[in-house]
């Protein structure tokens, strides 16, 4: 059988697709709207939502699309803090504009970082950038200027009213929060996205195709640098006080893994829907101690084992839920007819 | 303080490294993983001596090797009912699992224990030293868990090179799939190597509460350590974990001396530039 | 009663489609080869005997019992023993060790490690040597070496010519020969269609994941297997 070419549809949009886009936007309009009647609490806890969300997108962007699974991505949110406290308080520049500032000078250190740590594969890999985040933590600890273990304040923000802060803190969050999620999905579709899917195919096979497989993990790798960076500096300057351990910390590390993990590792809406769980979850079982990281050890353990393409994974196989396609399909209209 | 005291309790401090190094070392020589857990697995021996020296009173030097028995058990039946569940070509399923483990071990112990620091009495043995010279002393303790460590890498380097057991294990590690063909059972492989590993972890967490204090969070610390010296020693050799070891130990030694916020960084740092300027460690064997 | 029988037996590399129902018999004391160019599917169809992809148990039945969905080391203590395309010695391991390997399958019988160095005299001068150190050939022989030290009822040899001077092919295969003199059933995988005639008893020619011709191997034609092989019509 025969078929013209002109009479075959290659799209990517499904109709849930359009549906989840149409509502995104909305949901995205709605939030926009919060400065002007919701209560600071609640901006606050968006604000955080943001940061977690758009680490755990830049996780995801490293782990599940680059393979490079890492166990130390709290330095670039370390650093991009610093680097906001650094340039907002000893360099005076606008504290706002330093959130995008902070994401450069995590990008900055990734670059020389990468050539050590690329040096690693596999398990090794994923430890010895755990290393490099405790050298960062252990340096900043080490410089009094900053205020040493105990860290300082974000002074730079005195003066500024305090709503006219939170407003303008809310909507970079929101703009983080889309900028990362659609920065993932825009680089995904370009051609880096397709030497990824080689790569994460098979490495050998992308190389001997022509892909530069160390080129593209070094661009992915300053990419999640930047995004982590720039959630960084917003994590504290929602924080209003930076210290080396809450900036390069282990307790980052559940985020990393969990959200991505038990949400969908490898997927666009995974991160999304790990970042609420992880979220919802903290915020109704905080009261119970740290119950609900073991609990969220317990699920990861499952999910990694029984459903490791995650709980998105697991809808999407129901149901042809796609907010973010990345497949094209092939549509024969007398088929579809 | 002199500098040979120094290098040489950095060194004996590198006899306690090299014990919670071996077992990491075991278990990446076999399977080719990095086991995230390992220095929650070092912490949870600890209280475990901890609690049956508490219950029972037996000297912890006795507790120590039943400790090692009990963790070799709960490693095999570990590996062979979760871990081997990960095994294949990805990396990240046998990563997420760990750190899982890693996870619930260190906050059921928080939940259990609360953060307060314990510590393992041994008694007079704790500040028993031999003079060596006029200006040196070294504790009997720290002599004690360097020879264990000794011994430790003199048996595994047997183990692994003059058995049966140590061939099939070197097979499984170069090619797992060739490995099945001639007969072997990878997973029960496995199973043996956790256990082997987690009995030298299980003594390694006695001799650590013995000489620190410890506390739930400290596994993670534990872990770079280990880490750090199997890199610096090299694949292949247990002989060369114990020297990065006794190397991680005196950098720390050093670092601390010249200011005590160095310590940990200085044993970072030594690990970097081998990382930058011999990354396969300084005594990898040639065949690997 | 064939030694092992095959039979519809298909095998997936994860969308994609190797073997598309394959019947092959090996009798005891038999020769088979397996002919067909790159990617025809002989290589997978040995990786399916030897249990390294999954099939079900009815697709390969060996001494009249269904092995297809047994484990590879289950297999091979059943006495199936493969000699790997690319040799695959371990790296870690010396010669004797890689020979001791075969020891694995815990099968007692008359091959000992005396008797592959009977065979193979140079190994035992190289016996203490790193695996990777032996020439090519050398490296040949002690694949073959490590699969006969599990005393197999069947031996595959995938491609065991490949990568070696000319000279040093004919050599393994006449020791292949002689190790066959007791009549073990072998199954040989070869590019080179003369050898794998002088060699087997019987042929299967494989295109594409199918078998195209099969007969005794001296009654093939030349034009038959070429035919077969370029899957001509």
């Amino acid at each position: 059988m025969t078929i013209a070419a002109r009479e075959l549809r290659v799209e990517r949009w499904t109709p849930a697709s359009r549906l989840g886009a149409m509502l995104a936007a909305a949901a995205g309009v709605a939030l926009a709207t919060f400065p002007f009647w919701a209560p600071s609490d609640i901006m606050r806890l968006v604000v955080e939502f943001a940061c977690l969300l758009a680490i755990a997108q830049m996780w995801n962007l490293l782990a599940g699309y680059g393979g490079l699974i890492s166990i130390g991505q709290q330095a670039y949110i370390g650093l991009g803090g610093y680097g906001l406290v650094v340039l907002a308080n000893d360099a005076h520049v606008n504290p706002f504009f330093c959130v995008p500032l902070g994401g450069l000078a995590a990008a900055a250190f990734a670059v020389p970082t990468s050539r050590i740590v690329f040096r690693l594969a596999g398990g090794y890999f994923a430890v010895g950038t755990w290393v490099v985040a405790e050298v960062y933590r252990l340096v900043f600890a080490n410089i009094a200027a900053l205020g040493g273990g105990s860290g300082q304040s974000l002074t730079a923000l005195i003066g500024i009213p305090r709503d006219v802060r939170e407003a303008v803190t809310y909507w970079i969050a929101i703009a983080l929060m889309a900028a990362t999620t659609g920065g993932v999905y825009w680089l995904l579709q370009s051609r880096l996205g397709l030497a990824l899917t080689a790569i994460r195919d098979s490495e050998t096979a992308a190389e001997s195709q022509g892909v530069d497989v160390a080129r593209t993990k070094f661009i992915v790798y300053v990419a999640a640098a930047f995004g982590s960076g720039c959630a960084g500096a917003l994590y504290f300057l929602n924080a209003l006080r930076i210290s080396p351990d809450a900036a390069f910390g282990m307790s980052w590390i559940p985020l990393l893994f969990f959200t991505v993990v038990i949400g969908g590792i490898g997927t666009i809406e995974g991160p999304i829907v790990g970042t609420l769980i992880y979220f919802v979850m903290r915020q109704f079982l905080s009261d119970y101690g740290s119950w609900y990281l073991i609990v969220l050890g317990v699920v990861a353990i499952v999910v990694m084992i029984w459903a490791p393409r995650g709980i998105w994974g697991l809808l999407a196989a129901r149901t042809s839920w796609r907010i973010f396609p990345l497949a094209h399909i092939v549509r024969d209209p007398r088929v579809d007819a | 303080m002199n500098a040979m005291d120094t290098v040489v309790q950095g060194a004996l401090l590198g006899g306690l490294y090299a014990l919670f190094a071996m077992g990491l070392a075991v278990i990446y020589g076999v399977m080719r993983q990095v086991n995230i857990a390992h220095g929650d697995f070092i912490v949870l021996g600890a209280y475990s001596a901890f609690v049956v020296v508490a219950a029972t009173g037996l000297s912890p030097f006795v507790v120590a090797p039943l400790t090692a028995l009990v963790f070799a058990a709960f490693g095999y039946a570990l590996q062979r009912t979760i871990i081997n569940r990960t095994l294949g070509n990805a990396i990240l399923p046998p990563l997420v699992v760990t750190y899982g483990l890693s996870i619930i071990i260190q906050n059921v112990l928080l939940q259990v224990f609360s953060a307060d620091a314990r510590s393992i009495q041994i008694g007079a043995l704790g500040t028993a030293s031999v003079a060596l010279g006029a200006h040196l002393a070294v504790g009997w303790f720290p002599l004690i868990v360097f020879g264990t460590a000794l011994a430790v890498a003199a048996l595994l380097e047997f183990v692994f090179n003059r058995t049966s057991l140590g061939m099939a294990f070197r097979a499984v590690a170069d090619d797992p799939e060739i490995a099945q063909v001639m007969g072997l059972r990878d997973g029960q492989l496995f199973a043996y190597a956790t256990a082997i590993s987690l009995a030298v972890v299980a003594l390694a967490g006695v001799f650590m509460g013995i000489k620190f204090t410890f506390a739930p969070a400290d596994g993670p610390n534990f872990l770079i350590y280990s880490f750090e010296a199997v890199v610096i020693g090299g694949l292949g050799s247990f002989w060369g974990t114990f020297a990065g070891a006794i190397i991680l130990g005196v950098a720390q030694a050093i670092g601390f001396a010249l200011n005590p916020g160095w310590g940990i960084l200085a044993g970072h740092l030594v690990f970097l530039a081998v990382l930058v300027y011999r990354p396969t460690g300084l005594f990898a064997r040639s065949a690997q | 009663m064939s030694l092992l029988a095959v039979h519809e037996l298909v095998a997936h590399y994860g969308d994609f489609q190797a073997l598309f129902g394959v019947d092959v018999t090996v009798a005891q004391g038999e020769c088979v080869a397996l002919i067909g160019s790159n990617g025809a599917g002989k290589s997978t169809l040995l990786r399916s005997i030897a249990g390294l992809i999954p099939a079900r148990a009815e697709n390969v039945v060996f001494d009249g019992t269904p092995i297809g969905a047994e484990t590879a080391p289950a297999i091979a203590r059943r006495g199936i023993a493969l000699v790997p395309e690319g040799r695959r010695l371990f790296a870690s391991l010396s010669v004797e060790e890689n020979l001791r390997m075969g020891t694995f399958s815990r099968r007692p019988g008359p091959w000992t490690l005396a008797r592959v160095y009977d065979l193979f005299p140079v190994l035992r001068d190289k016996r203490a040597t790193p695996a990777l150190a032996l020439s090519g050939g050398q490296q040949q022989m002690a694949a073959i070496g490590r699969a006969l030290m599990a005393n197999p009822r069947l031996l595959m040899c995938d491609e065991i010519s490949l990568g070696l001077a000319p000279a040093v092919a004919k050599d393994v295969y006449a020791a292949l020969r002689r190790v066959r003199a007791d009549g073990l059933a072998t199954i040989i995988v070869e590019q080179d269609i003369e050898l794998a005639r002088t060699m087997s008893d019987r042929a299967y020619c494989f295109t594409h994941g199918r078998v195209t011709l099969t007969g005794r191997s001296a009654e093939l034609t030349r034009p038959q297997i070429s035919a077969a092989y370029f899957g001509v019509k």
